[in-house]
């Protein structure tokens, strides 16, 4: 009898102090990421997410690190290394140059789930199952800012300025000729590589030589994009936005943004994380899943209208 | 090509060789006298970083100017003290240089501004009557102020240097230290102030992006013209008249390639973003025989009463 009472008591003080463990053990992330967490494009859009479930979460429950200016992969590689080493839940590696880090990397560390993008390669084929991928289609968004810019433009000509031809930039620049052409098949879409993700130089002088050619709206992708929209808002040529919402950057030109919502990504991928699933999964951000999101500039005409009908200074209807 | 679109590019390869002729100004003052500061391009960057600052927060671009040579001649004294009174070897103290300047502008904006922003910089100033003259005035006479004083800057840097009793003690020092400081000549305080002053220039590179050409700030904003400035000034073979030419040619150059791409015209753009540094190093290899003027003693450290 005492026998059992002492087993009872045992198993319920196990229990019990698994659920105690259990809960002080909160979901551990870290983030790595070529430029800085305030980029206003790709790394912020990542950081805002993250933010975002740990506000949804609470602290005692999700806690993350972030190490920023990874641009050399070697140092990220040690970063990644580092942080699965410390035991995180996930370790998110914030860009498609990463990928051949995590090959080496993720085997290594069983217990830890990786996930990086923008890519659907999850490297399960060779054999690795704790590689998640996450991917924006891009190209969604890029065709609506496309539409519009068609819509808008009186010239007829059009410039997108990207980094380099590969990944979402490209995805992005393909999307928006496509919705571009669909609307006003004359229309002329002029686009120009700078070869770099950082020059703000070059991206606004070649913004200022689009306008010269007769250029009237604009767009782009990567942290080098705000030299072309100092450009834009100084020549009064439109903007269009990828990544954030960039409208607080020129609210009197920017019409709208496509920004990524990385939340759709990490939120099943942390439920499948806490319930054993360690990688193998494509997450695809869609405008139709609400991955992809149109921010249309509070400060512009669409904006304003839906702000006043908000306030009740327009009445619509009776 | 029309005329319209030669202008275009002229006009753009003057916009963009300014930062580059402020910076390789001051870093060929600073080299005539013997002192290599391969940490232009940090050094730049406060000065980007700190005028845009003070622009934002007071409104007035030329604090944020006048802050920027400010800065830059702190950093100008650091690297002079680093190199000339520790007698550190000035290559390794230029690179440790722009990676403190980088690192530490990144830092202050993160913590100090956070999101990027952009502000209305130096307007651009025709210049009354000038910049009605049919093509040239469009090239020239449009631009805003730290334009045109880059470009007052090269006449003034030459007189300096070759017509001022200043400038022959700062070749003097560079060529042969040891009889300058024979004829009395203080070696160290005309090198900290060449460095100083070429800090001064470099700061004020740096805020010719960031409040007058860019009007924006962001981490890493000069993406390593300070190394091209630096390159500039052996391209120029330290002559203000050939540098100038250097920095001209190569960005405009750069303009023409971007011009490749806007137009359309079907050339790659890996190689279209190649052109500037291919047409450089060809007319750096065909100059290569004209290189004498190299001041003897760069790059060497200064022992008083050693032969």
């Amino acid at each position: 009898m005492n026998k059992v009472l002492a087993g009872f008591v045992l198993v319920a003080l196990i229990i019990s102090s698994m659920a105690i463990i259990g809960l002080a053990d909160a979901f551990k992330v870290a983030f790595v990421t070529p430029s800085t967490i305030n980029d206003s494009a790709w790394s912020q859009s990542m950081y805002d997410a993250l933010v975002t479930i740990q506000n949804e979460m609470g602290k005692d429950n999700f806690q993350f690190v972030y190490s920023e200016n990874m641009y050399v992969i070697s140092d990220a590689a040690a970063a990644i290394r580092d942080y699965a080493s410390q035991g995180y839940n996930l370790v998110i590696a914030h860009g498609s140059q990463y990928g051949g880090s995590l090959v080496d990397i993720a085997p290594d560390f069983p217990n830890t789930a990786f996930a990086w993008g923008s890519t659907a390669n999850t490297f399960s084929d060779q054999g690795i199952t704790n590689i998640f991928s996450y991917q924006p289609y891009s190209e969604q968004g890029g065709y609506v800012n496309g539409v519009l810019a068609a819509k808008l433009s009186e010239t007829g000509m059009m410039g997108v300025i990207g980094p380099i031809e590969t990944g979402d930039a490209k995805r992005y620049t393909e999307g928006f000729q496509a919705g571009v052409m669909a609307t006003d098949p004359d229309a002329k879409v002029s686009v120009t590589w700078t070869g770099s993700y950082s020059d703000v130089s070059l991206s606004a002088e070649t913004a200022r030589t689009m306008i010269k050619a007769g250029a009237d709206v604009l767009t782009g992708t990567s942290q080098m994009v705000i030299g072309a929209i100092g450009v834009a808002k100084k020549e009064g040529a439109i903007w269009f936005g990828y990544d954030v919402d960039q409208a607080p950057l020129a609210p009197e030109i920017v019409v709208s943004s496509v920004v990524v919502d990385w939340t759709v990504a990490l939120r099943p991928m942390i439920a499948a994380i806490q319930s054993g699933t360690m990688g193998g999964k494509v997450y695809d951000l869609t405008l139709a899943n609400g991955g992809l999101k149109i921010a249309v500039n509070a400060e512009g005409l669409v904006g304003k209208t839906i702000q006043a009908i908000i306030n009740g200074d327009i009445v619509v209807g009776e | 090509m029309s005329w319209s679109i030669i202008i275009g590019i002229l006009s753009s390869g003057i916009r963009l060789a300014t930062p580059y002729l402020y910076a390789a100004v001051g870093e060929t003052i600073g080299q005539l006298s013997g002192v290599v500061n391969l940490g232009v391009d940090g050094v730049m960057l406060m000065g980007a970083y700190v005028a845009f600052f003070v622009a934002l927060r007071t409104g007035s671009l030329s604090l944020g100017l006048i802050a920027a040579a400010g800065m830059g001649g702190v950093f100008g004294l650091i690297m002079a003290f680093i190199s000339v009174t520790l007698k550190a070897e000035q290559g390794i103290s230029g690179i440790g240089l722009y990676l403190f300047g980088l690192g530490l502008s990144t830092f202050l904006f993160g913590i100090t501004i956070r999101n990027v922003q952009t502000i209305d910089g130096f307007p651009d100033l025709a210049i009354p009557g000038l910049s009605r003259i049919p093509v040239i005035g469009e090239i020239f006479f449009q631009h805003n102020i730290l334009v045109y004083v880059a470009f007052a800057l090269i006449p003034i840097a030459w007189f300096l240097l070759n017509k001022t009793p200043f400038g022959l003690k700062v070749r003097a020092v560079g060529q042969n230290p040891e009889a300058a400081d024979s004829l009395g000549v203080n070696v160290a305080r005309v090198r900290y102030l060449t460095v100083t002053l070429g800090g001064m220039l470099s700061g004020v590179a740096g805020a010719s992006l960031s409040i007058a050409l860019l009007n924006t700030f962001q981490q890493n904003l000069t993406n390593g013209m300070g190394f091209i400035a630096v390159a500039l000034v052996y391209f120029g073979g330290w002559r203000p008249v050939l540098v100038f030419a250097g920095a001209l040619l190569f960005s405009t150059v750069n303009a023409l390639q971007i011009w490749l791409q806007v137009a359309g015209i079907n050339v790659p753009s890996d190689v279209a973003l190649m052109l500037p540094y291919i047409v450089t190093i060809l007319v750096l290899a065909a100059m290569a025989k004209r290189r004498v003027n190299a001041p003897a003693a760069l790059n060497k450290r200064f022992e008083r009463g050693e032969s």
